[in-house]
């Protein structure tokens, strides 16, 4: 009567407190710092020594590539295709301008506002998103962006309309230093923004919610089977995304004192979508990479053919998808994963 | 009053059969392509082509235009679309994103940026009085058009042996191939048809829509809001979408041209919280 059913409550326990250490070991091992992190941060600081005539293009680099980082976490991990991103990225430009026109020059506070308020648009719209089929959401956030356009165009009193905002100029930032001509300090600025926002949504993204957002990516039923809140878990992941594309579009406000409409130009949207495809979806450095090689082609294509360099541009889009982007990214793969080898596995 | 109604339908018409072709694309193949507007501007700049420069009657660069754009559409299909049809729906969406932006450039290198215009034949331009309602005899023009081909449309789709196969293949890709249809060649001259409607489409609109190298990203979401609204799975559905839109959009305009584009978006927003799955459809899929 005694030993039976003792032995039965006893080997779950065990086996589900050893199931238990082993996903939190795996949840470890997937959330550990890779070799290549390190590398880049370490680039993008040796680049400030190296390369000191270049800052104008890292400083438009780390811009897009926290615009795409956060667009992966949209898109790779919760899958949903966005073409409206720049969206977030535009409002986020046009309140740090306006904020600096009328407000307060400084620009950290700036960012936090912009932040703010494209995290709540994002939040607003991400209702929209969970409705309907992909080719609903593709029109909503199409939707959106061309709105927002619309808005900064007509809004001109206060937007400035096709003219663009100007006239401001960003205060030294925390009120010590101040941005010089060579764009040294706006560099640094961004870099810096850049890593800490990479390493939030990195903290997002790797986490038990991370998980359950590509559970929500690879079926969306079966996650809910599974008792994952899908709908609350895409409007999270999409207002965490619109907060740092948001910031993202502050930080070119800051750099370049200036926003024109451009900033919700429908080829923004459709350019990040080409960062991420180069870099690679769903482990947020490829935001970085894809960033570091789109600006270098664009600019270097923008140089041979001044007009054109669009033609070029969709060619690339073109032959990426017939060739299969995944076998772009895959390389990613095989970088040694670690430093050390003393842990286990 | 009336006379707006009247534009709006016409502009409806007109997105009508641009976006038709697009319906078919996505309802039968489930490929979203978004670089539907490029075959359009094909057509139109066929028609600006054929007409300025080589004084060719308007009424043959209607024909010609869907014919060109028909056979580019057949061509691309051939040889890049029918590789993506099982693609992920991203992989779509970069491959026509790239589309566009080589017709947007290539355009701008052939053509220049500027907009084109098109000087139609005398008895089309002008305004006439029909029951004391001004009437654009253009506009007329494009309506009977119009009419005609989404009445044919209809008929091929409903009554002719290519309607029942492509039906067949819109509801079950296997089973239609099951039962010997050749669904690739079905496809494949149905993307051509589709593409030469939207040119025929594009030519008609280079008066009223206007007509310069941004036309396809231009039009785009005009085109993804008749299909997503009406639905994929009947001609009528997108026919009665892209009515409400042109008239929405026209009125809009007039009426309240401060907020006037936004009447769509506002509609789209709308008709996307009332019926996620488009105004006709037959159910969620």
């Amino acid at each position: 009567m005694s030993v039976l059913p003792q032995e039965t409550t006893v080997s779950p326990n065990s086996s589900t407190t050893a199931a238990e250490s082993r996903a939190a070991k795996l949840m470890k091992r997937r959330s550990r710092i890779r070799f290549y992190e390190i590398i880049v941060w370490i680039a993008a600081i040796a680049a400030y020594f190296l390369l000191p005539s270049k800052m104008l293009i890292l400083t438009e680099i780390a811009i897009l590539a926290l615009f795409a980082v956060s667009l992966d976490l949209v898109l790779g991990f919760a899958g949903i295709v966005s073409l409206g991103h720049t969206a977030f990225f535009g409002l986020g430009a046009y309140v740090a301008g306006l904020l600096a026109l009328h407000f307060i020059a400084e620009p950290v506070t700036g960012l936090i506002v912009a932040g703010i308020v494209s995290g709540l648009l994002g939040l607003l719209t991400s209702f929209l998103i969970l409705r309907g089929s992909d080719l609903t959401r593709l029109m909503t956030t199409l939707g959106i962006g061309l709105m927002m356009a619309e808005v900064a165009n007509q809004m001109a009193w206060l937007t400035g309309g096709a003219d663009g905002l100007s006239g401001f100029s960003p205060g030294p930032i925390l009120g010590m230093f101040e941005f010089d001509l060579f764009g040294k300090v706006g560099y640094l600025y961004c870099v810096d923004v850049l890593f800490i926002g990479t390493m939030i949504m990195r903290r997002i993204a790797f986490s038990p919610f991370g998980l359950s957002l590509k559970a929500i990516k690879g079926n969306s039923m079966r996650s809910a089977m599974i008792a994952v809140p899908g709908r609350k878990r895409i409007v999270i992941a999409y207002t965490i995304a619109a907060v740092f594309a948001g910031m993202a579009g502050a930080l070119l406000t800051q750099t370049t004192a200036f926003v024109s409409p451009d900033v919700l130009a429908f080829h923004r949207s459709a350019d990040v979508l080409l960062v991420l495809v180069i870099g690679g979806t769903g482990y947020l450095y490829g935001g970085i990479f894809g960033a570091i090689l789109f600006t270098l082609v664009k600019d270097w294509l923008s140089v041979i053919t001044p007009q054109y360099w669009m033609f070029y541009i969709g060619l690339l889009l073109v032959i990426l998808v017939l060739i299969g982007r995944d076998r772009l990214s895959r390389w990613v793969e095989y970088l040694p994963e670690r430093l050390s080898k003393k842990e286990d596995r | 009053m009336l006379t707006i109604l009247f534009d709006g339908i016409a502009y409806g018409m007109l997105l009508f059969i641009l976006a038709c072709g697009l319906t078919v694309t996505l309802g039968l193949m489930n490929f979203i392509n978004l670089a539907h507007g490029a075959f359009a501007m094909a057509g139109g700049y066929v028609t600006v082509v054929m007409m300025n420069r080589y004084g060719i009657s308007f009424y043959w660069c209607l024909p010609a235009a869907f014919i060109v754009s028909a056979l580019i559409g057949l061509l691309l299909e051939r040889t890049l679309y029918q590789w993506l049809y099982q693609a992920p729906h991203l992989d779509q969406v970069l491959f026509s994103i790239g589309i566009v932006f080589m017709a947007i450039a290539a355009t701008d290198y052939f053509m220049g940026g500027q907009q084109q215009l098109i000087n139609l034949p005398p008895e089309l331009s002008g305004r006439m009085d029909v029951f004391g309602v001004g009437v654009g005899r253009y506009r007329l023009f494009t309506i009977i058009v119009c009419a005609a081909l989404a009445l044919a449309l209809q008929l091929i789709l409903s009554k002719t042996r290519f309607g029942s196969r492509l039906r067949a293949a819109v509801d079950d890709r296997r089973v239609a191939m099951g039962l010997g249809i050749n669904v690739p060649l079905v496809f494949a001259l149905t993307f051509a048809f589709g593409s030469g409607l939207a040119g025929l489409g594009g030519a008609m609109g280079a008066e009223i829509l206007g007509l310069d190298p941004n036309f396809p990203l231009k039009f785009m979401i005009y085109f993804l809001i008749v299909v997503s609204v009406g639905g994929t799975s009947t001609v009528s559905g997108p026919f009665l979408a892209a009515l409400l839109l042109g008239i929405a959009d026209v009125a809009g305009k007039y009426y309240v041209p401060a907020i006037g584009p936004f009447v769509i978006y506002a509609l789209m927003i709308v008709m996307l919280i009332v019926r996620p799955n488009g105004l006709f459809s037959r159910g969620g899929r």
